[in-house]
């Protein structure tokens, strides 16, 4: 409705920035719309002068301007946490300010459904991966926590649904174009093997005469087929729940969708490897300690790329309670890498290191959790990238 | 076979969702610029389908205390009211002792109030500053001279005109609008829906199955309006089926039937864009140059809607999105990257088992 928004913008983006340099007073509320800031006053070098400067407008005012700056609340955030003042004040318009977007219904069941099914699929590579190398320490361990975590998974998963009691009413259906459909196929197909794995380890504690003489005989090649048939299907089980989340109209997950898989596999690959750190002696430990380094290159490239590369969206990721679980996630994942690293000759230093990538891992899936929701229940998020999506077509066309 | 269309562009839904012989696509054209904001269809929607009550908590934000389409809601009567310039006349409350026409401070009190709808989210509090930008209306953004933005804190408690005088006031304008389940071509609460409860009628529109419907919560997210929604206690999720069982019958919906300036019109889809853009262009004749229509371009981010809406405004005051997309476009690209992030993690398990000594 404005003459020309995209100038009106590139002046109010400017008059921010000289606001911004001059200091720490931003104006906040009253500078909504367009067109209120005039070529003439743009230049204004204090705080002090943001009232006047406002609220004058282009053509003759009938009556003195109402637009008194208020005590700005933000300012005093701003110079708490510097990295909120290089994030502009965004304008659009809104319906009294309501979210346009239903935020998801998702309890934190989902959230940590997000890290159990992540840390089952990472256990069993691991597990896979000391079956096939001989370092039966691993194989067990993370045999065991699969079959743990995705049965934590299921629980999380069925406890979280409106009906519980219709949950089998997923497997009406196999939809190609419902990743939660895909999912729970997978998780289908995982759950089985994992557990039948699982329970393979427990075959040294049978009698070895009779009926279960004959399954203590039978179990470990079934488990050695069931483990290697669930670490080839672990890699889809922590990458799908990427495309479940980008899968909605959250704007954060949605656009995230490029680094949501990378993230949740780094993830995942990261609470497998904190699982061999804890349970495997130092001698066979050196797998995960790599698996470590791995997983967490690929978590913080890919975090790193959701809190920079959005623009607006990101801002989700960066503050509020999504921004501190995941600047938590990031600084224990830093601790984890350097003490399993460091600590290859202490079994403690490992362990230690192994607690804190499982709990960096919880603590980047809550991160992201929170940042969709957070941006779902502001309409700035739903509006302004459309907003600026639709100038740019209408640019273009013209 | 599924049509190259099936995820995002032009398409019939029913013939694609499988109906052989369906009948034209049936949807809703809503002209906000008859609508008087009688909330009929509201009342008629819930009589006919039983939708249970949904509070009767005032916003205080306008006249709009149902808030936004919900589980109990399936038809929402916006309403806007906004000071616009008055221009060069007298003020035109010149002579009567009353206040602004309405407050950006109390609209900012009322962002926070919620209403307790019985659903899951329902109706939560928004931001009070973009709602105290919102009811300082467009005149800050449109003309010299207009109420600017601002945020004044509490509401006042003087009289009226007692605290800024007549001079003050401005002329203002109503916006009324009837919201409904859009019922895109490309649903994306349909496609995501896990359970197959949600389906295509013959009709083109889109149904959830109350007796399947487990109440995961998926299609919630993934509306890009934010239409459908979770009744608690209940567990699952509900929406406005397009009247499926009256138009089983051969009958209007009931929201339609009930509306008394035909504002809500029905019949198919291709009639109604017809007359649709009729109407537009005999109100750009007539001197309402803002009029325009939404959701009924078959190429626009969801395929058309078949419940489209002509607007006086842009659609983000109706608390529409500007430029909705359906997720599920994407959706190939999301698979693609996150096959690429599986080989990647694949590969690494791998490589740390292989690589090293220890």
């Amino acid at each position: 409705m404005s003459p020309d928004p995209a100038q009106v913008g590139a002046l109010f983006r400017r008059f921010r920035k000289r606001l911004g340099a001059g200091g720490p007073a931003r104006p906040s509320a009253q500078l909504g719309h367009g067109p209120k800031v005039g070529p003439g006053q743009a230049a204004v070098g204090s705080g002090a002068d943001v009232a006047p400067a406002g609220a004058a407008r282009a053509g003759p005012a009938p009556h003195p301007p109402r637009d008194v700056a208020p005590a700005d609340r933000r300012s005093r955030r701003a110079r708490r946490r510097g990295e909120e003042l290089t994030v502009p004040e965004a304008e659009f318009t809104s319906y009294y300010g309501r979210p346009i977007l239903k935020a998801p219904v998702w309890r934190w069941d989902i959230a940590a459904y997000l890290f159990t099914g992540g840390l089952a699929a990472g256990s069993s590579l691991l597990a896979a991966g000391g079956q096939l190398t001989g370092r039966p320490a691993l194989r067990r361990a993370g045999r065991v926590t699969a079959l743990g975590a995705v049965t934590a998974s299921g629980y999380f998963l069925v406890h979280d649904l409106g009906r519980p009691s219709r949950f089998h009413h997923m497997l009406r259906v196999a939809k190609p174009t419902s990743p939660m459909s895909v999912g729970t196929w997978i998780l289908t197909a995982f759950g089985p093997a994992a557990g039948l794995a699982a329970v393979a380890e427990a075959a040294p504690w049978l009698p070895e005469r009779g009926v279960l003489g004959l399954a203590r005989r039978a179990l470990p090649p079934v488990g050695q087929v069931a483990g290697l048939a669930a670490a080839a299907t672990a890699p889809a089980l922590a990458t799908y729940t990427g495309v479940l989340l980008a899968g909605t109209a959250v704007p954060s997950w949605h656009e995230a969708y490029p680094e949501l898989p990378t993230i949740f596999a780094g993830s995942a690959l990261a609470s497998g490897a904190g699982v061999g750190l804890i349970a495997a002696p130092c001698a066979q430990a050196g797998p995960a300690r790599r698996m470590a380094v791995a997983g967490a290159a690929l978590e913080l490239l890919g975090s790193h790329s959701v809190e920079t590369r959005l623009g607006l969206l990101s801002e989700p990721y960066r503050t509020g309670k999504a921004g501190r679980l995941l600047r938590a996630g990031r600084a224990l994942t830093a601790a984890g890498v350097v003490g399993a690293l460091v600590g290859r000759r202490s079994r403690a230093i490992s362990a230690l290191s192994g607690g804190a990538l499982l709990a960096a891992s919880v603590a980047t899936r809550f991160g992201i959790f929170h940042g969709g929701v957070a941006s779902a229940r502001d309409p700035k998020y739903t509006v302004v990238p459309q907003r600026d999506r639709v100038r740019r077509r209408e640019a273009g066309e013209a | 076979m599924p049509d190259r269309n099936s995820l995002y562009g032009p398409l019939d839904p029913a013939p694609d969702a499988g109906w052989v012989e369906a009948g034209p696509r049936m949807g809703f054209f809503t002209d906000t610029s008859v609508c008087i904001g009688c909330k009929a269809c509201e009342v008629a929607c819930k009589e006919w389908n039983d939708v249970p009550a949904s509070g009767f908590d005032l916003l205080g934000m306008s006249y709009d205390n149902t808030g936004a389409l919900t589980a109990n809601s399936w038809r929402h009567v916006a309403f806007i009211e906004q000071p616009v310039p008055a221009g060069h006349r007298t003020p035109p409350f010149a002579g009567t002792p009353t206040d602004g026409s309405v407050s950006a401070s109390s609209a900012a009190v009322a962002a926070g109030t919620g209403n307790p709808t019985g659903t899951e989210p329902g109706v939560p509090p928004g931001s009070a500053d973009a709602a105290a930008r919102m009811a300082a209306g467009p005149a800050g953004r449109d003309a010299p001279g207009g109420a600017g933005t601002q945020f004044l804190g509490m509401p006042g408690a003087q009289p009226p005109g007692r605290s800024t005088g007549v001079e003050e006031r401005t002329d203002f304008r109503w916006l009324m609008m009837s919201d409904v389940c859009k019922h895109c071509t490309h649903a994306a609460c349909l496609d995501v829906c896990p359970t197959g409860s949600l389906f295509r009628t013959e009709f083109g529109t889109v149904v959830v199955q109350e007796d399947i419907c487990n109440g995961c919560g998926y299609c919630i997210s993934a509306c890009p309006y934010g239409v459908i929604d979770q009744r608690e206690g209940d567990g699952r999720a509900w929406k406005c089926t397009l009247c499926y069982d009256r138009l089983g019958a051969g009958m209007t919906p009931a929201c339609a039937q009930a509306c008394p300036t035909e504002s809500i019109q029905f019949g198919p889809l291709d009639e109604l864009r017809e007359r649709a853009a009729k109407r537009v262009a005999q109100l750009h004749e007539r001197g309402v140059p803002e009029a325009r229509l939404y959701g009924n371009d078959p190429t626009d981010g969801v395929g058309g809607d078949g419940a489209f809406f002509l607007l006086l405004d842009e659609p983000e005051v109706y608390g529409l999105p500007p430029d909705p997309v359906v997720t599920t476009r994407d959706l190939p690209k999301m698979w693609k990257h996150a096959g690429l992030a599986a080989l990647a993690m694949a590969a690494a398990a791998v490589a740390v088992f292989v690589g090293g000594s220890s």
